[in-house]
């Protein structure tokens, strides 16, 4: 949290200059935007723990799959509809079970706990929702 | 004293079985509520639509599922036929086909129909139980128990789940609730678990109703208010994004919907609101990581530059052609005139017509007035479940207007918002405990002082309001027991199949018209006789006579029936070449001139015309049908195009004979018909005992080449007499 009061270092913008102008808001916008990112990614390594690293690593490879497909669907085109839309959902629905299983089994102060379940319960819950997903995949992509 | 202290154990064991007992009597009482149908009448299938099902899940018995889901039916819209088992959602025929095989697995061969027929009933104490977990979710298990009773009997669902109306509807309002059920569940508690069942159950609902794109647009819209309220979570995330997941690759396993889930607008929303929620999480994750201040506008930015590219681009791919445009029903749920102008059979269709004001009450009683009490009670301490009820409750008080049958979506969530209103109620009046708590301190402490006194005085008084408050509620609700069992066994127990009327003397009297001329259809017709019909009557006719049928209530193909209603609207030489050009062989239709039954063709005949002219504006013109001074007659004031078209002609055909020539009325629309029309393409050959189905039969081209009018009016000279023919016969006598 250090890192993040330091970079508050511009000065507030007030609310009526907000209202007034609105290509300086949007220019203040992306300033901001762009110094939040960095600090963004800069806790992010601050925090990561192997478990994280492993379900992002994942993630990423999900990110990767999908975009091949998609680039491959539009070069050589989308013949078997159905075996491009099951391998294309099939990474989606992944990626946003996974994510849900990292927002489950990892939060930021214990108190701040938003989901009731233990984590072994994220990731039994986490096995079940993929073996539906996958099962009606299969059954999808023939 | 000591009795009093029961330890919390035995409360919550006396509890759960006090819980399970109600339940299971509400069960019981909306089960047995729909079966007034069978014991008034008969264990059968109603009204036009079931009848499909029904005929779908006997051929889903007895041939296999693969059969079924490649069903090709060349015995309806002859000659194009109809790719059934990919045109129908079949939850409804895979439900009662599993329940088929089960119940012959454990040795209980039920036959088929009666399984169709209590289908209804039976999922409907399912429903009353999802009801009750639903509304448990939402305030606490005293108001669900209430739902739960007040869904088993609110008429507005007994009316599509009486025992014979085996419609897609009858399982699909169970599928309603539990989806929601599960689907409120996990966006409370952030599980992946809930979120997954939910899923499959809206899979389930998929798989049997076209109504289930009110779910798929319902639960991103609940979502997307709660990100608006700044409500968002983690949970939410969990929960939308694997509902989305699994639920929209699940629905495009149904052959019916395919690949609409990625390309029709109505889905669409769905899809905007996984995108959203997806960017909003992400945003969620950096502002966990910056301060707020700076946070505020960058959401704001970024939000409004998604919105703009999410409506650019979904008017782009809708104009481009990759995402089919919103159907005509869909438009006619904004602008209730639109199907009027632009398609007349969707608004010839009686239960798509707008709901008058009388049927909400007639529907849910005092349930009615308790709703908005409920929406209040929930906007006051707005939790996300809450909100999720107000957006469906709004949502479905707007669409119940525009449409009859919607009111079937709306009646759940009245029954949850009464109900909640009721226990809240009750939970203030019903509340004794200062009472009882008073008089322990007075037998304690046993000082009489003025205050006590006056205290005791003011519990009196409070006794004297809350008791009113219970006993009058708990007439009302007498009151809707009672509105709720009168409505059932007179309004919605009808199979309309077979009509109840009273005779004289009080008896009843049943017409059984139409099972009578379909048995005649079924049993002196060739096996592939092609019957033609008003498209109402085409799922009966499949179902009951077994006849292939030019259209029927599937209404896929507008020029089809377009081309029956010109049939029927044209005169006999014009009906002829088309009746010839579809093989006819028969023509049923439906007269209640003598019965005084409004439901005949001759009232819907308008909307045949409409149709037909729909297609053909220069053939078939509906004003022609109206009097210069645009009366609706059928007496001898009617036009000429009216008196000539083959319906008036088959209507009327042989009708002032039953008079003996005077004074023949017509009893539906009080009209004295004094001519009778003069038929030629076409012969009767069977009517019904109160002429209610009068079936003709179409004639041979002649053997002499002559065209049938100038034949039958020959023949009709000869037997008149006019021109006896010269028969030149064969000497019989015996040679010898």
């Amino acid at each position: 949290m250090a890192v993040v009061n330091k970079t508050q270092s511009k000065p507030v913008i007030p609310p009526t200059a907000a209202v007034t102008g609105s290509s300086s808001s949007s220019t203040n916008a992306l300033s901001d935007f762009s110094t939040s990112l960095q600090s963004t990614i800069d806790s992010y390594f601050k925090t990561l723990t192997p478990r994280l690293k492993l379900i992002d690593i994942f993630l990423a490879f999900l990110v990767v799959v999908a975009l091949i497909q998609f680039v491959f669907v539009i070069l050589v085109g989308n013949f078997p509809f159905n075996a491009f839309l099951g391998g294309f959902i099939s990474t989606v629905g992944q990626f946003v079970l996974t994510v849900s299983l990292r927002l489950q089994t990892h939060s930021v102060k214990k108190e701040e706990r938003e989901f009731e379940i233990t984590p072994e319960r994220a990731l039994g819950d986490y096995v079940f929702a993929s073996l539906i997903l996958h099962f009606i995949i299969y059954h999808f992509i023939n | 004293m000591s009795s009093l202290t029961l330890s919390q154990r035995t409360v919550d064991n006396i509890q759960l079985f006090l819980k399970v007992t109600i339940l299971i009597t509400i069960a019981g009482a909306a089960i047995s509520s729909r079966l007034f149908s069978v014991i008034r009448f008969e264990s059968i299938i109603h009204e036009f639509d079931p009848w499909f099902n029904f005929r779908a899940t006997k051929y889903l018995v007895s041939h296999s599922f693969y059969d079924f889901l490649n069903w090709f039916d060349d015995r309806t819209w002859y000659p194009l036929g109809r790719v059934t088992g990919g045109t129908l959602y079949p939850g409804l025929m895979v439900t009662s086909g599993a329940i088929w095989h089960a119940l012959r697995k454990i040795g209980l061969p039920v036959d088929i129909r009666n399984i169709c027929v209590m289908l209804a009933p039976a999922f409907s104490g399912v429903t009353a139980y999802f009801t009750y977990l639903f509304t448990s979710e939402i305030k606490d298990s005293s108001a669900g128990l209430l739902a739960g009773a007040f869904m088993g009997i609110a008429p507005g669902y007994i009316s599509r789940s009486v025992a014979g109306s085996y419609d897609n509807e009858a399982i699909a309002i169970t599928l309603l609730m539990a989806s929601f059920y599960f689907w409120i569940k996990a966006s409370k508690e952030g599980s992946v678990f809930y979120a997954s069942w939910a899923a499959l159950f809206y899979f389930y609902m998929v798989s049997a109703w076209g109504g289930y794109v009110f779910i798929t647009n319902l639960v991103p819209l609940h979502v997307f208010v709660l990100i608006l309220m700044g409500r968002y979570s983690n949970r939410l995330y969990a929960a939308y994004s694997t509902w989305y997941a699994i639920g929209t690759v699940a629905s495009m396993q149904i052959p019916f919907v395919g690949f609409l889930p990625i390309r029709s607008n109505d889905h669409m929303a769905a899809l905007g609101v996984f995108g959203l929620i997806q960017i909003v999480a992400f945003g969620d994750y950096i502002r966990s990581k910056v301060p707020s201040k700076k946070f505020k506008s960058v959401l704001i930015v970024a939000i409004f530059l998604i919105i703009a590219v999410g409506i650019l681009g979904l008017f782009g791919l809708t104009y481009a052609g990759l995402i089919a445009p919103w159907t005509g029903r869909f438009y006619s749920l904004w602008d209730t005139s639109y199907a009027k102008i632009h398609i007349p059979i969707i608004a010839s269709v009686s239960e798509h017509q707008p709901t008058a004001w009388p049927a909400f009450f007639f529907d849910t009683q005092f349930l009615i007035w308790l709703f908005p009490a409920g929406v209040y009670l929930l906007f006051q301490d707005l939790s996300n479940e809450g909100v999720f009820v107000i957006v469906y409750s709004v949502l479905c008080s707007y669409f119940a207007g525009v449409m009859v049958r919607l009111m079937l979506t709306l009646t759940p969530i009245i029954c949850v918002a009464a109900a909640i209103a009721v226990s809240k109620l009750f939970d203030v009046y019903m509340d004794f405990s200062e009472l009882l708590q008073s008089k322990v301190e007075v037998e304690g402490i046993k000082e009489s002082t003025g205050a006590k006194a006056k205290k005791t005085k003011v519990t009196g008084l409070s006794i004297v309001a809350k008791l009113t408050v219970i006993v009058s509620f708990a007439f009302y609700l007498f009151l809707f027991v009672y509105h709720c069992t009168w409505v059932t066994s007179n309004a919605y127990s009808s199979p309309s199949v077979v009509l109840a009327s009273r005779n004289p003397d009080g008896s009843q009297n049943l017409i059984d018209d139409y099972r009578e001329a379909y048995y005649w259809l079924r049993m002196n017709t060739a096996e592939d006789a092609k019957v033609m019909a008003w498209w109402d009557y085409g799922y009966q006719i499949g179902g009951m006579a077994d006849r292939t049928t030019l259209v029927d209530n599937n209404t896929w193909n507008n020029t089809h029936i377009a081309t029956v209603g010109k049939a029927m609207a044209s005169s006999e030489e014009v009906s002829y070449e088309i009746l010839k050009e579809h093989d006819v062989d028969y023509i049923l239709v439906i007269f209640g001139g003598l019965l005084g039954f409004s439901g005949d063709d001759l009232n819907k005949f308008l909307w045949m015309i409409r149709i037909a002219e729909g297609i053909w504006p220069d053939e078939v013109k509906e004003r022609d049908f109206f009097t210069s001074d645009g009366q609706y007659r059928v007496d001898d004031l009617a036009t000429d195009t009216m008196k000539n078209s083959l319906l008036y002609k088959m209507s009327f055909h042989r009708f002032t004979e039953l008079f003996g020539h005077r004074n023949a009325v017509d009893r539906v629309r009080n009209q004295r018909i004094t001519q009778e029309p003069d038929l030629n393409i076409v012969e009767e050959v069977y009517t019904s005992e109160n002429w209610l189905v009068r079936i003709y039969k179409v004639k041979d081209l002649d053997n002499a080449g002559r065209d049938l009018l100038s034949a039958s009016k020959f023949e009709k000279e000869t037997k008149a007499g006019i021109k006896k023919r010269i028969q030149k016969r064969p000497d019989l006598d015996l040679r010898e």
